[in-house]
């Protein structure tokens, strides 16, 4: 279970201070939440802050009953916690074998790899050996990411906007995996997104907007005000989601 | 030889035992053993120290071990080493140079190796450079690689120095023939107040040859690396030269590119990219659950993988 209290975050911007969240106050004990909302909302940030890529201006983040807001992104990771990114980070030298090996954090064989790649949707022989550099596609570097995510199986996994730099084409194919993914990872999912097919498939949506939750609770309820552009939505959220 | 020369034989030429095919081990500056083959032969030079290595036209899926390991401070050798390789020939070369030096004087090794590589023949060369001891000697290697290929051949360097050499300079010259295609791929990692120097030149002269001169380094401690790779298109021809290299602590890193195009038809690329580990790949590897410095292991060592 995750809690987040109070979370205020600040950046300084022309000598002055800025904020980007305002007293978000959450607590994540279900399966698959998404967090939407437009962009500059914030949901980014807030994505980070849980991974302890950024820390808190104000507010204490609780995990488990624990407070993790001192601990930094290799003492969260060990405790379960796991953060897709949005931009997946390319290495030259490191294979797709190497990067799920260090994911699952012990010495798994090929066929184990493999089935993680499979899992995803690659074919996992063509892919095994490959570099995680420049000559894998955008869409081919997500899947990868979310094979990471899956050798992990911690009790929290956070997706940030997995439909961010890929096409459609290849997104429709990436939301199949999303629908079986919380049968495969034993523990909450918390995804960042825009896409109504994500939205679709969440127990509950909560919607982040000018650095504040504006709206949150189970799908049933969220979604048809998103879709019927809610009043605190920008209008290129709702074209998003329409 | 002793435990120290035989484990030095393994960093270089990962040699557990006495290896299969045709062979010269020099320890200390002395021949510590030799095989030849039906179609390979290894003949001592008679006007200066080196050896002449003979491969046979024809000859397939054999290799060529000569490994040199020293042992002993304050040794300075140069050593003359010829390759003649008929034509249609697939073999394998390995050679190296391990230093273990525990005096003060330094240790140096000064490896000349030419390579003539027959019409249609393939060869790939695999070169490790390792030095170790805790003396105050420095371990020095200068290696010098020329190579000069005949019609159709094919070459393929791998060059490696990652550990314990103090200071190296490599200078290493080719030819290429009509249709013949080089490929040099260099892995360096230096430390302390070590200096490696790679000074590559390769001429395309003939029609149709192609090179490809990789580099991959890192430079840690206040260590200091020069790459330079010039390249003469002097034909209808295609030549790129990559330098890729990570900086960490004070090490210095210089690419100097020089690509010269004497033929209207020679196409010519140089690459060089040098920074230090990005900050998204360190923070990646942490959410996998890795320290910073693991963190830094893991992409160091798969960077030079």
């Amino acid at each position: 279970m995750l809690e987040l209290q109070h979370i205020d975050f600040d950046v300084a911007q022309d000598g002055e201070e800025k904020g980007i969240l305002h007293d978000v106050n959450l607590t994540i004990r279900e399966r698959f939440v998404a967090i939407t909302g437009p962009n500059g909302g914030g949901k980014s940030t807030l994505a980070k802050l849980i991974a302890g890529i950024l820390t808190p201006s104000q507010g204490r983040i609780l995990f488990d009953g624990e407070d993790i807001t001192d601990l930094n992104v290799t003492e969260r990771a060990r405790k379960g916690i796991s953060f897709a990114f949005q931009q997946p980070v390319r290495f030259k030298g490191l294979t797709v074998k190497d990067l799920i090996t260090l994911a699952s954090g012990r010495n798994i064989g090929v066929p184990e790899a493999c089935a993680y790649l499979s899992e995803v949707g690659l074919c996992a022989k063509d892919y095994i050996d490959r570099e995680v550099d420049a000559s894998l596609s955008g869409g081919e570097l997500k899947r990868i990411e979310i094979a990471t995510i899956m050798a992990r199986s911690t009790s929290l996994s956070v997706f940030d906007e997995p439909e961010a730099g890929i096409d459609l084409w290849s997104f429709s194919n990436l939301i199949q995996v999303f629908e079986h993914l919380h049968e495969k990872i034993n523990g909450s999912i918390l995804i960042i997104s825009h896409q109504e097919r994500i939205l679709n498939i969440a127990d509950r949506i909560i919607v982040l907007s000018a650095g504040r939750v504006v709206n949150d609770g189970p799908r049933k309820d969220v979604l048809p005000t998103l879709l019927g552009g809610a009043p605190n939505v920008c209008s290129a959220l709702s074209d998003k989601v329409r | 030889m002793d435990a120290i020369q035989m484990s030095l034989l393994e960093q270089v030429a990962g040699l557990h035992e006495v290896p299969e095919g045709a062979y010269n081990i020099r320890a200390n500056g002395q021949k510590a053993a030799r095989n030849t083959t039906a179609h390979i032969d290894i003949v001592t030079k008679p006007d200066k120290d080196g050896i002449d290595i003979i491969i046979q036209p024809g000859t397939r899926n054999e290799s060529v071990h000569i490994p040199v390991v020293l042992s002993q401070s304050g040794l300075h050798e140069t050593v003359y080493n010829d390759f003649f390789i008929g034509e249609d020939c697939d073999v394998t070369i390995v050679a190296g140079c391990g230093i273990h030096n525990c005096g003060v004087q330094d240790a140096e090794h000064s490896g000349i190796h030419t390579f003539h590589v027959g019409k249609n023949s393939r060869v790939r060369y695999v070169e490790r450079h390792y030095g170790e001891g805790d003396g105050e000697g420095a371990n020095i290697m200068n290696p010098t690689t020329v190579v000069e290929m005949d019609e159709g051949s094919y070459m393929e360097m791998e060059t490696t120095q990652i550990k314990g050499v103090d200071s190296t300079v490599r200078t290493t010259r080719a030819k290429l023939g009509a249709g013949a295609t080089l490929i040099i791929k260099e892995k360096v990692m230096t430390h302390g107040h070590q200096l490696a120097k790679s000074d590559f030149t390769v001429d395309l002269d003939g029609e149709g040859c192609h090179t490809n001169v990789i580099s991959r380094s890192v430079a840690r401690g206040s260590s200091k690396q020069v790459f330079l790779a010039r390249i003469n298109g002097n034909a209808a021809c295609y030549g790129h030269s990559e330098c890729d290299a990570i900086i960490m602590d004070q090490g210095v890193v210089s690419a100097i590119p020089e690509v010269t195009a004497n033929c209207l038809d020679a196409q010519l690329i140089h690459e060089a990219a040098i920074g230090k580990i990005a900050g998204e790949q360190l923070i990646k590897l942490m959410t996998l659950g890795l320290t910073e410095k693991e963190a830094e292991e893991q992409i160091v060592n798969g960077f030079l993988k």
